[in-house]
């Protein structure tokens, strides 16, 4: 029998050691946060990022066995580390296979609401004006049937997009024709505040299997001040408008998205409550976004991202003891963001993704026919900032639109990959270039990261799983549970 | 107990023309193939007299513990008379005898599920706890074997196993083999059991994917996130690495490919963060198999490095399928009894251990999960944990 070798004789690397990429942030007076190049976390001291950094680590020494295992160090000719991690990189960026799988139509900017915060700045005369026309409609079809998704998604959005359901009829129409000519996979979303909801229409998604995405800011004095109406009964007409579409459609047809105003702060317990109520299986935390009349009204600036973290960790603490009483619900948002940290999934989603979403992520299709590169980016142009419009329907194609200068620049611009601030985040793997957002706030695509309160939400939601994932395991168990699936 | 599966026979005849031949066994009046390969199974005088009578058909005789009719006057020109301990062959059973020696063994039975065929004893790697210590010889020959025997194999084996040393160490040879199953026995599962090194070399992962095999499946292990934790249990240095790209290689090929861990002291310690380092990098593969150690071949060298008791690793081994599940990994605990697991782990424990060597021990008898336990390898120097009791 031949002799075995001892441990030692394998322990160190004959061709030397080599450190591979990794980004770190300082937690505390002697801890470290670690992220490698596919965004795995580990915390180190101080003394042994040193000794990393230095590397002056050995087998069997602890340190060697963490490194390596979260690829922070490989044997100077080894292939494997590095082969592990590309391809985890490749899958991570998956989502670039799918270009712009999203393309939002809005069919009027008319709307019988009166958000103060309106992203939109609705307009409530002049049918003429501010409907879509069928001929702009069908060239935004063809546009839209260019681009290279094996499968798109057409959202019809306002305005309130159901006072012109005779083009949402026209358009789903035309797509399913032209999807069963040219094998495209199409699925349609109507954005509705469910106001005009009736049986007809509830009729025509059935058949169509078109989904339904609602407004629903929580209990009725809350969501009727934010959201007023003639009548004043918003809320009971959303309310009524879930409840008649979950029993026709089936309750995975219909969801519902949050705003946070001032008035939302203090009261996160009320507003989950109400989604659940309502039977739906989770609630999107949703900040402000700072367009349209949301920044003319002076709705924006009215609480500060501290304030609105400090109501998304109430709101995920009420949600997880909600889940330990035995009801499954989720913060989608966090979902997002846990399925980027504990699994390579693609995700492609707008605000998470780095180059940006804007154009080869989605195109809006406004009433007038002009093109942007994404809702926000139209929502800027009713303020007169025509930054993100890439052209019209009746001048351009899908590549002169997707290849414009303004959008080719505006996504370089803002890689985070190469961004200062975002390069060197240990959080960068799993954030996104908010191009729209930055020229909003900040003036320029870029942004200065410490002056942006999407970073800092960013950077405080991530802190604040990391934490429940690191130090509540009967919380983790639950979150790993939302990551993925 | 424990079934013989080679041994030598008292009498082998009529073979000479080669030096090893591939048999394989039928019930007497049966039918015999064309392949020339079959012989008339008899287990008493009677039958044997019965059978010389009918015709003049090969015969293997199993002793019935008298010896006597082996005396019998009038055998045909083939024969073949084998020792009462060999009394489990049956029709569909596969031999594989060497003439001038009469040593053979068995190669294939036709009503077990744990079919597996030793490729080559020779290996590049040379684990601390390998149940079947490489030996650096020239056997070629069986190679040749298999593909003798893989005609005379029942068309509706559900799977089948290659184990070695290392069975791709001849690799082009090895990957006809495979082309062999795919179309003599194109409805059984192929497992391979490999150190995966080889998979490092495109061209090898390229041949293995052009056999298009459909139903083919590489298991190999890793036992550690770490290099040189897993090269120091394979006694060989860079072996991690070229494993890891193998699987790599093979999985981005569209192939399977089930991983491997075997639990020992220089492993199940650490088990946890192995399988949470396997959920996040290779969440693809298609299973992973979590195993309790076989207490044989260099394992009982080796004891002293080796041996952990599974109880003191329960809750690690508990976290580590937990682990793998949360990432939608399948999973599965095998050779390990269900009295030393974690209730939460249960679910995921197999019945592994093949037929024939496995066995239970007088505490078992009382208990209520005895039929869906693994039970004890009784090959080997068997040990057992201290938390070994029944279920009540």
């Amino acid at each position: 029998m031949a002799r075995f070798l001892a441990a030692e004789a394998f322990s160190s690397p004959s061709d030397g050691l080599s450190l591979l990429p990794f980004n770190f942030e300082r937690t505390g007076t002697e801890q470290f946060l670690v992220s490698n190049m596919v965004g795995d976390f580990i915390r180190l001291t101080e003394d042994e990022i040193k000794k990393l950094i230095d590397l002056k680590l050995k087998a069997g020494d602890g340190l060697y066995e963490k490194a390596y295992a979260a690829h922070l160090i490989t044997g100077s000719r080894q292939k494997s580390q590095q082969q592990l991690l590309a391809l985890r990189l490749r899958s991570r960026m998956s989502f670039l296979r799918e270009v712009t799988p999203l393309h939002m139509f809005v069919v009027t900017l008319r709307c019988e609401h009166s958000c103060p915060y309106c992203q939109v700045s609705r307009q409530s005369t002049d049918r003429s004006r501010f409907d879509m026309s069928e001929a702009t409609a069908q060239r935004g079809l063809d546009i839209a049937f260019q681009s290279k998704s094996s499968r798109i998604k057409i959202e019809f959005q306002g305005g309130e997009p159901l006072l012109n359901f005779g083009l949402i009829k026209t358009i789903v129409s035309a797509a399913q024709t032209r999807s069963a000519v040219l094998g495209k996979k199409v699925d349609f979303v109507i954005a509705t505040n469910l106001a005009l909801l009736d049986d007809t229409i509830l009729a025509f998604c059935k058949a169509n299997e078109i989904l339904l995405s609602t407004s629903l800011d929580g209990p009725a004095d809350l969501h009727n001040k934010n959201r007023p109406r003639p009548g004043g009964n918003s809320y009971e007409l959303a309310v009524s408008g879930i409840r008649r579409a979950q029993e026709t459609l089936g309750s995975d047809r219909v969801g519902a998205l949050m705003t946070t105003t001032e008035g939302s702060l203090d009261r996160v317990d009320e507003i989950i409550d109400e989604y659940l109520k309502l039977g739906l299986d989770g609630i999107f935390l949703r900040p402000l976004s700072p367009f349209g009349f949301a920044i003319k009204t002076k709705q924006y600036h009215r609480y500060d991202a501290q304030s609105w973290l400090e109501f998304y960790k109430r709101g995920l603490q009420r949600i997880l003891d909600i889940n330990h009483q035995g009801t499954p619900f989720r913060e989608f948002y966090s979902s997002l963001i846990l399925t980027r940290m504990l699994t390579d999934k693609p995700i492609g989603y707008v605000d998470l993704r780095s180059p940006a979403g804007v154009g080869i992520g989605a195109l809006v299709y406004n009433y007038d026919g002009s093109v942007f590169a994404s809702d926000e980016g139209r929502m800027l142009a009713e303020t007169g900032d025509n930054a993100f419009r890439l052209g019209h329907v009746d001048e351009d194609d899908y590549r002169s639109l997707v290849l414009s200068d303004k959008l080719v620049d505006a996504i370089s611009a803002s890689l985070t990959q190469c961004a200062p601030e975002c390069s060197t985040c240990v959080f960068e793997s799993h954030c996104g270039a908010n191009p729209v957002h930055h020229h909003a706030t900040q003036g320029d695509a870029l942004g200065i990261k410490p002056l942006s309160d999407f970073c800092a939400r960013q950077k405080g939601i991530m802190r604040h799983l990391l934490r429940i994932l690191d130090e509540s395991p009967r919380d983790a168990a639950i979150l790993r549970r939302w990551a993925g699936s | 107990m424990t079934l013989a599966l080679s041994g030598t026979a008292d009498l082998c005849r009529g073979l000479e023309e080669h030096t090893r031949s591939v048999i394989r066994l039928k019930a007497p009046g049966a039918v015999p193939s064309s392949t020339g390969a079959d012989f008339t199974v008899v287990r008493t005088s009677d039958d044997l007299k019965r059978a010389i009578q009918d015709s003049n058909e090969p015969i293997f005789a199993i002793d019935d513990g008298t010896g006597r009719f082996l005396l019998s006057e009038g055998l045909p020109r083939r024969a073949i008379a084998v020792p009462a301990q060999f009394s489990y062959l049956d029709a569909g059973d596969v031999i594989g005898i060497h003439a001038p020696s009469g040593k053979f063994r068995t190669l294939y039975r036709h009503n077990s599920r744990h079919n597996s065929f030793l490729v080559t004893e020779r290996c590049n790697n040379y684990c601390l706890m390998c149940s079947q210590p490489p030996k650096d010889i020239d056997d070629w020959w069986i190679l040749n074997e298999i593909r003798e025997s893989l005609p005379l194999l029942d068309k509706n084996t559900r799977t089948l196993t290659f184990t070695g040393g290392e069975p791709l160490s001849d690799w082009i040879e090895f990957i006809g083999i495979l082309a062999d199953c795919r179309d003599q026995l194109p409805k059984t599962a192929i497992q391979v059991l490999t150190n995966g090194r080889a998979f490092a070399k495109s061209e090898i992962v390229d041949a293995w994917r052009k056999v298009n095999h459909p139903s083919l499946i590489a298991a190999i292990p890793v036992y550690a996130a770490v290099d040189h934790v897993h090269d120091y249990v394979v006694q060989a240095k860079g072996a991690f690495d070229e494993t890891i790209l193998g699987i790599l290689k093979l999985k981005d090929r569209g192939q399977r490919v089930e991983v491997r861990v075997v639990l020992h002291a220089l492993t199940a310690p650490m088990i946890s963060e192995t399988c949470r380092w396997i959920a996040r990098n290779l969440p693809f593969v298609d299973h992973v198999a979590l195993m309790g150690l076989e207490n044989t071949g260099f394992a009982i060298a080796n004891d002293a490095q080796l041996w952990i008791d599974p109880i003191d690793y329960q809750a690690a081994l508990a976290d580590a399928v937990d682990l793998l599940v949360a990432a939608n990994v399948n999973v599965s605990v095998y050779n390990l009894q269900r009295c030393v697991l974690a209730r939460s782990v249960w679910p995921y424990a197999a019945q592994s251990i093949s037929d024939w060597k496995n066995a239970f021990v007088a505490e078992c008898e009382p208990c209520t999960e005895k039929t869906r336990c693994a039970g004890f390898f009784s090959s080997g120097r068997p040990r057992r944990s201290k938390a070994i009791s029944p279920i009540l």
